[in-house]
């Protein structure tokens, strides 16, 4: 009976429910509204990027290197000890970046940020360490003592603006939208881009199918070596393979000489008591017992005999023994550390990986798959920073021991040597170093035998966006040639992770990923902590346990970071009380857990660069953040980490994420046998930034998201707060960008409405003309008239005037005068002090900087010294200006670099309206150029005399089946007609139906379309017309930057033939394809022409006699004039004749009459 | 008259040329003829304000009527900024970009007292005191001394914090003094911000004002706009009552449909109709109504910018279009 009850009591109770619901007022709200949790919890997307930030993963790195990682490196490499004097030592004690000790939380004033970006300089703070050190018989502890300077990411907790509000940012003319998270290297903005890797420390299973090949493999990677270690089969046999072992080992005798050396106990570890398994590994006893390996010794001896030693001069001989004791110790898997040959821990590793092996070899699903995000890991900045530094320290520290051996060496000293006096010396090497690194993007590490080019960046400043784009690019490793198309695959893993349409098209793409909105990636955590948490929560110990029980049943090991620490009979139990204990904030929030069940194991991971992101916890069928706290996070008493702290939100990693089962709506929550675990704080942030400007994109046609996301990046517009102060090589500016009528809520979380890059357009979809084929556009004179799509473009001049040795030095000089005391057209825009004018308008062959070089700078210092020195001669250098259109003069700035010399920066701007070819698109991946400017009478008008600002062809719709624009015109008419801003969020975002509804009552059509007079006849057009705005972005491909013709020009001087591409003033080509066409039509005089005579003609004498090629009418073979010939041939064919000439072989002519 | 009246349909219209030109019907004569059309021809003046004007034309050929709209978009000539010299400007606003503003100001100027510039001048010149009009701006922008502590609002820290278009002053030239006594110029709308300046900012400039046509450059374009709509026609073919009549109301804007006493719907006043076509969109009303627009009832809307009062500008219109038929009359190939 009591189930009965309990239903009936169960129905009770929805009655009631029910009852409450027919009150007018349930819960304090009616039941009209909405239940706001649904609804409002997406409050805590900005919640988290307030406290996150959208660069907050490089950020965190930086600190995480500075902070932390730099006194661990400290830590490894504390002692310097001098060959020479026993006695001697150095040994750090601290470090830091950017404050003295005694002084922590006052930072030291650095250069603002933009001061490094004007004059090229580094931004970046000295590093101090604190040393105790011996003077003779003396211990001396030096604090402070500078050892180099780090640049330092802009916004990290070393930088100036760090913390700063909106007035402190301004007064370091800085935009306060900026994201930070690069660094400033000589004056140039440089990013190290995220990169993506395997997970180290982890073993990978892998198949070939057609070799019948299994393989298991693990990178170890610690702080001094990285190795990688493979258990593979061979002819069903496992062996363990290593770079450093030169022939493999079969299995079990590696197994052996790790000391298991009973065959029941290595049969138990690698296969349980399952049969299948322990058929498949029998085979692998029969080698041990053929090769008469028995014991440990033996083995030890067979994996020594085997060991390639690289051995340093000096060091002693080991023994075939000692070398296979070492070879275990420290080589094979090296990330796992033995003490006092403590080998079961390396045997139950090697165990496990040939378990896996064995599983695959029994069921071939078992493999891992690489790709997967969840066995991938994101290296950082930071990482790579740490790399670098400690290379670069190692060196130091190698550098001043040579140094203080050398003094120490002498027998007899005048003084007491002082060690701190050498210490300075190599200071520089780790500020180059660093410097050097990161301004070519060069890794190049040699206890790696890491070279890695291309690591850095130059920060793109096109456009807000496309700066940002940048903060988010996750590169990959996978070299861009290779055909393969796993690693470019869209992996249903990165689902909320990396964004599923921002990837560039082409070689690249799938490669360049970006992070989805919502990510945070994980720095290291510590493991032994973990470790003796999990054996509180009732782990056994691994090695308390019997080999025999290992693999049973029911039996979960537990790893940390891939490695086994112990094992438990109640998964589901110690995976719940860790979350528990994670939830109430014991544990770091970013440490995953989670239950793999295929190898009966918990996988707990504390290491770095996984990505993870937060999401609504869920119990009982009920999602844990409630009205009441976001009523509490609206009201501002919370923030997004109240919630990670009261247990609400959690971070999941993908593995995790895997574990459990989440709902995108709150609708979709169940608590059937497999209940939901967690809820998704707001679907749309399965996209990233820039694919968060796209409205509607949930009704497009994917790719054109995707393209849409590599325009936006190229999309004029405001460039940051601080625009017209930035000095860099190329700005585009637009003069009035406006916000989007239809916005998403990424837009303003990323603060595009800020910082736009766009104009809306009233936008009438018809054809007009016959110049809108192709994508062109038919722009409006009118508005362009009005501003409509003008941008600036401002390019940057550097002059550098240099001193020479010789105590010479580059001068600028006024404006030359003509003989009526004007100047002469070149020095027009020059000012008295030689240097163009702020405002002067500056033309094609005009000069912004009248520099003069002395005619003596190369001359030795020695000589000149004694002559004197006020008859210099100069020689004029000047820089002229070069463009088919004027520039105006918009800046100059004086400097002085690092190295003494005057910097001098001109910028020169010009303003630019639309023209004819300038390139459009709208945030649908819908490009087109101006194919025409039609007056704005000629254009079509609706009833209110609104005429188009462009018209776009119909015929751009049906292919690429971009709905969303559709959609964008509707709710940007109905946003227009009602005086609001309407949304086009993914997944969201305005009602189709309800912005019908605002374009009816407002007395429009409900689709948009509405019936326009021709401007021409002035009748009505027969066809209704698709009407209303959608937000254009003008991009940075304009044909006044591209437009090129040449009649004649410069010529290459080798061949003769005309130049190549538009920055030579090149020719234009008829090249191969069109040479052919000629041909075959048979214009022979055209051929002629084209490839000789307007090309590289040569008259040339060839002696008919010879046939060699003469000078001056006289054959200097054959000592004679008489058989000479001209003739003309292509300079290109001389060159052949005589190349052939210098190599001992003559071409000779003949020549004959041709009529 | 039905050939008269454009066809809306649900998704095309109809009937929108006309053709009632001689000899293309067998009804009906269509012969030009100018007592005819005197005797049809309606102007009919709805409103009429300083900056808008409002008024049909009835029973005139299309083609007329959109060369009235044309002329007024691109031809009626009216003074604008054309030649800014800077200087001195300090302000963040480049000065391409603030001559271009400067450009877009309507001034109210009468066009008739300025000639045209002669291009083929050298620019030295180019502009007398005929054909231009100076206008200077000189501003700086200094710290209010006596400004309210705590305030963070520009306009009560600073002096001249925003530049307006009435900061343009006239400068008269010559006869120009005699010329302007009375209207001097000003800007049409005083508040167009121009730039904002911050303390120790400066713009000084001279723009010379001429005269010029919309299809030149828009700034020149006497008229925001100037459009015309045809008059909307409903035809309810059968009668609408009861609940259906209070739905075909609510098809319409506010005022154009109306319910007698016995529930039945009739057209109260179609020229408030807005052409939404929603009434097309409802099964109910399928055949019981059919749309159309007057193809030769023009309901024209003028906006001026404020140079001119939109009647003069309309005036002017048909002036232009007088000219140019005269012109074409007088071209050797019309005879």
């Amino acid at each position: 009976m009591p189930p009965k009850r309990k239903a009936s009591r169960v129905a009770a109770e929805s009655d009631e429910a029910f009852q409450e619901l027919f009150q007018p007022e349930y819960k304090g709200k009616k039941l009209t509204d909405e239940i706001n949790t649904a609804e409002d919890k997406w409050n805590l997307l900005p919640a988290f990027l307030k406290v996150k930030g959208l660069v907050k993963q490089h950020l965190d790195s930086f600190n995480y290197f500075v902070d932390t990682d730099l006194k661990k490196i400290i830590k490894a490499n504390e002692l310097v000890l001098s060959d020479v004097d026993p006695e001697f030592y150095l040994k750090y004690l601290d470090i830091r970046v950017g404050h003295r000790s005694k002084t922590p939380n006052d930072k030291l004033v650095l250069m603002p940020p933009h001061q490094c970006r004007l004059r090229d300089l580094t931004y970046s703070a000295p590093i101090f360490v604190d040393v105790e050190y011996t003077r003779g018989r003396k211990i001396i502890v030096h604090t402070d003592l500078e050892i180099g300077r780090m640049p330092i990411m802009l916004r990290s907790n070393k930088c100036i603006l760090d913390g700063a509000d909106d007035n402190t940012m301004a007064r370091y003319d800085e935009c306060p939208l900026d994201p930070g998270g690069y660094f400033i290297v000589n004056g140039t903005e440089k990013v190290i881009l995220v990169q993506e890797q395997l997970s180290k420390n982890r073993i990978i299973v892998e198949a070939d199918e057609k070799k019948g090949i299994v393989q298991a493999s693990v990178t170890s990677s610690t702080h001094e070596r990285k190795s990688k270690t493979y258990v593979i089969t061979k002819n069903d046999k496992i062996y363990l393979k290593h770079n450093s072992i030169s022939e493999d080992i079969p299995i079990v005798i590696i197994l052996k000489a790790a000391g298991i050396t009973s065959d029941l106990e290595i049969l138990q570890l690698v296969c349980g008591s399952d049969p299948n398994y322990q058929d498949l590994f029998v085979v692998n006893f029969e080698e041990a017992a053929r090769l008469e390996v028995f014991t440990q010794q033996q083995a030890l001896n067979y994996v020594g005999k085997r060991v390639k030693t690289i051995r340093r001069a000096g060091a002693p001989k080991l023994s075939q023994l000692q070398e296979g004791i070492e070879a275990i110790a420290t080589t094979i898997i090296a990330h796992l550390t033995v003490s006092d040959l403590q080998f079961k821990e390396k045997a139950l590793y090697i165990a496990t990986m040939a378990r896996r092996v064995i599983m695959t070899m029994h069921n071939p699903t078992m493999v891992d798959d690489r790709d997967y995000v969840g066995n991938k890991r994101l290296e950082l900045a930071g990482q790579l920073m740490s790399l670098l530094f400690e290379d670069l320290f190692k060196k130091f520290n190698s550098d001043f021991k040579a140094n203080i051996d050398k003094v120490l060496k002498k027998p007899s000293r005048t003084s007491e040597f002082d060690a701190l006096l050498s210490i300075n010396i190599h200071s520089n090497n780790i500020t180059m170093g660093l410097n050097r690194a990161i301004s070519t993007g060069n890794w190049s590490l040699k206890r790696f035998k890491m070279e890695r080019a291309g690591v850095t960046h130059v920060l793109s400043r096109l456009s807000y966006i496309s700066a940002l784009g940048m903060m988010t690019r996750i590169s990959s490793q996978f070299e861009k040639s290779r055909k393969v198309s796993g690693p470019r695959a869209l992996q249903p893993s990165q689902f909320g992770m990396l964004c599923t349409s921002d990837t560039p098209e082409g070689e690249a793409c799938g490669l360049v990923k970006n992070l989805a909105l919502m990510t945070h990636i994980t720095t290291d955590d510590e493991e032994l902590p973990i470790k003796k948490l999990c054996y509180m929560l009732g782990c056994e110990p691994i090695l308390g346990v019997d080999s025999a029980t290992l693999h049973d049943e029911g039996n979960f090991g537990i790893h940390v970071n891939g490695t086994l620490v112990g094992t438990t009979r109640f998964p589901g139990k110690f995976v719940e009380n860790f979350r528990k204990l994670r939830r109430t904030g014991k544990v770091s929030a970013f440490i995953s857990i989670h239950t793999n069940t295929h190898q009966q194991a918990v996988h707990i991971a504390t290491d770095g660069g996984r990505i993870c992101r937060p999401l609504i916890i869920v119990e009982n069928g009920k999602s844990k953040v409630t009205a009441e706290h976001l009523l509490k996070l609206k009201k501002g008493e919370w923030a997004f980490d109240d919630f990670l702290v009261h247990g609400l939100v959690e971070y999941l990693d993908v593995n995790e994420e895997n574990d459990s089962l989440i709902a995108l709506y709150e609708e979709n929550i169940n608590e059937n046998s497999v209940p939901t675990t967690h809820l998704e704080i707001e679907p749309f942030t399965v996209l990233g930034a820039v694919a968060g400007l796209i409205p509607y994109p949930h009704h497009n046609q994917s790719p054109r998201n995707t393209y849409q996301c590599a325009m936006g990046k190229q999309a004029i517009g405001a460039i940051a707060y601080n625009q017209f102060r930035r000095i860099d090589t190329l700005l585009y500016f637009m003069v009035y960008p406006q916000q989007p009528m239809v916005k998403t809520k990424t837009i303003e979380l990323i603060d595009y409405d800020k910082l736009p890059a766009g104009q809306n357009a009233t936008v009438a979809v018809m054809s007009y003309s016959g110049y809108d084929i192709e994508d062109a556009l038919v722009l409006n004179k009118a508005s362009i008239d009005r501003g409509f799509g003008r941008c600036q473009v401002v390019r940057k001049n550097t002059i550098q005037l240099k001193r020479y040795p010789n105590h010479t030095k580059d001068i600028l000089s006024g404006m030359r005068v003509d003989e009526h005391g004007n100047p002469i057209f070149p020095h027009q825009a020059l000012g008295p002090d030689g240097l163009g004018e702020v405002g002067a308008r500056i033309e094609n062959g005009q000069i912004y900087a009248n520099k003069f070089v002395p005619t003596n700078a190369g001359e030795s210092a020695l000589g000149g010294a004694s002559e004197p020195t006020n008859v210099e001669s100069h020689r004029e250098t000047p820089a002229y200006y070069k463009g088919p259109e004027p520039s105006y003069v918009d800046q100059v700035m004086m400097s002085v670099s690092d190295n003494d010399q005057a910097l001098i920066k001109v910028l020169l701007r010009q303003t630019r309206r639309p023209e004819l070819g300038d390139k459009f698109s709208s945030r649908h991946g819908q490009k087109g150029v101006c194919g025409i400017i039609v007056q704005q009478e000629d254009l079509p008008f609706n009833d209110m005399g609104i005429s188009p600002d462009i018209i776009m062809n119909p015929h751009g719709f049906p292919s690429r089946m971009t709905v969303g624009k559709m959609i964008e015109l509707i709710s940007g008419k109905a946003g227009v007609l009602n005086g609001t801003l309407e949304y086009g969020t993914c997944f969201g975002g305005s009602k189709l139906e309800d912005m019908s509804k605002i374009l009816v009552d407002k007395g429009f059509s409900y689709s948009g379309k509405d019936m326009l007079y021709s401007g021409i006849t002035g009748e009505c057009l027969q066809a209704y017309i698709f009407f209303g705005p959608i937000y254009y972005q003008k991009l940075k491909h304009m044909v006044l930057d591209k437009m090129h013709a040449r009649a004649r020009g410069p010529r290459a001087v080798l061949t003769r033939q005309p130049t190549e591409g538009r920055s030579r003033d090149g020719g234009l080509r008829l090249g191969e394809m069109e040479r052919d066409c000629v041909i075959a039509y048979g214009a022979s005089q055209l051929l002629l022409e084209r490839l000789m005579i307007s090309s590289d003609a040569f008259e040339v004498d060839i002696c008919n006699k010879c046939g060699l090629m003469g000078y001056n009418s006289w054959c200097t073979t054959c000592k004679s004039s008489e058989n000479i010939i001209k003739m003309t041939i292509p300079c290109a064919a001389k060159l052949l004749f005589q190349e052939l000439l210098s190599m001992n072989i003559a071409p000779r002519l003949r020549l004959g009459d041709v009529f | 008259m039905s050939d008269n009246i454009v066809g809306i349909e649900y998704n095309r219209v109809t009937n929108t040329s006309s053709t009632d030109f001689p000899g293309h019907q067998a009804s009906g004569d269509f012969s030009w003829d100018i007592e005819k059309f005197k005797q049809n021809f309606d102007i009919d003046i709805k409103y009429l304000t300083e900056r808008t004007a409002n008024f049909d034309l009835v029973h005139i050929d299309t083609s007329i009527a959109n060369a009235f709209r044309r002329i007024m978009i691109a031809e009626v000539p009216s003074v604008a900024a054309e030649a800014v010299y800077m200087f001195m400007n300090t302000s963040v606003i480049q000065d391409e970009v603030l001559a271009h503003r400067i450009g877009l100001i309507p001034l109210k100027v009468d066009p008739d007292l300025l000639s045209w510039v002669d291009k083929t001048q050298d620019e030295n010149n180019r502009y007398t005191e005929d054909n231009t009009i100076v206008l200077s701006l000189d501003v700086v922008c200094t710290k209010n001394p006596n400004a309210p502590k705590n305030s963070t609002n520009a306009k009560e820290l600073y002096r001249n914090s925003h530049v307006y278009a009435s900061d343009l002053k006239f400068e008269p030239h010559g006869s120009q003094l005699e010329k302007f006594k009375n209207n001097p110029v000003v800007p049409a709308d005083p508040n167009i911000l121009l730039a904002k300046l911050r303390p120790g900012q400066e713009i000084s400039l001279r723009a010379h004002c001429i005269l010029g046509i919309g299809s030149d450059h828009a700034k020149f374009s006497p008229v925001a706009t100037a459009s015309y709509r045809l008059m909307p026609v409903i035809d309810i073919r059968e009668p609408i009552t009861g609940a259906l009549a209070v739905n075909f109301q609510k098809c319409f804007p506010p005022g154009v449909i109306g319910i007698n006493d016995q529930g039945e719907a009739y057209v109260q006043d179609a020229r408030k109709d807005t052409v939404s076509r929603e009434v097309l969109r409802h099964e109910e009303f399928d055949g019981k109504v059919k749309l159309g627009r007057k193809r030769d009832h023009f309901i024209f809307n003028v906006e001026s910018t404020g140079a001119m009062s939109p009647e003069e500008i309309f005036f002017k219109s048909v002036r232009v279009l007088k000219n140019k038929v005269e012109y074409l009359r007088n071209c050797p190939i019309g005879q």
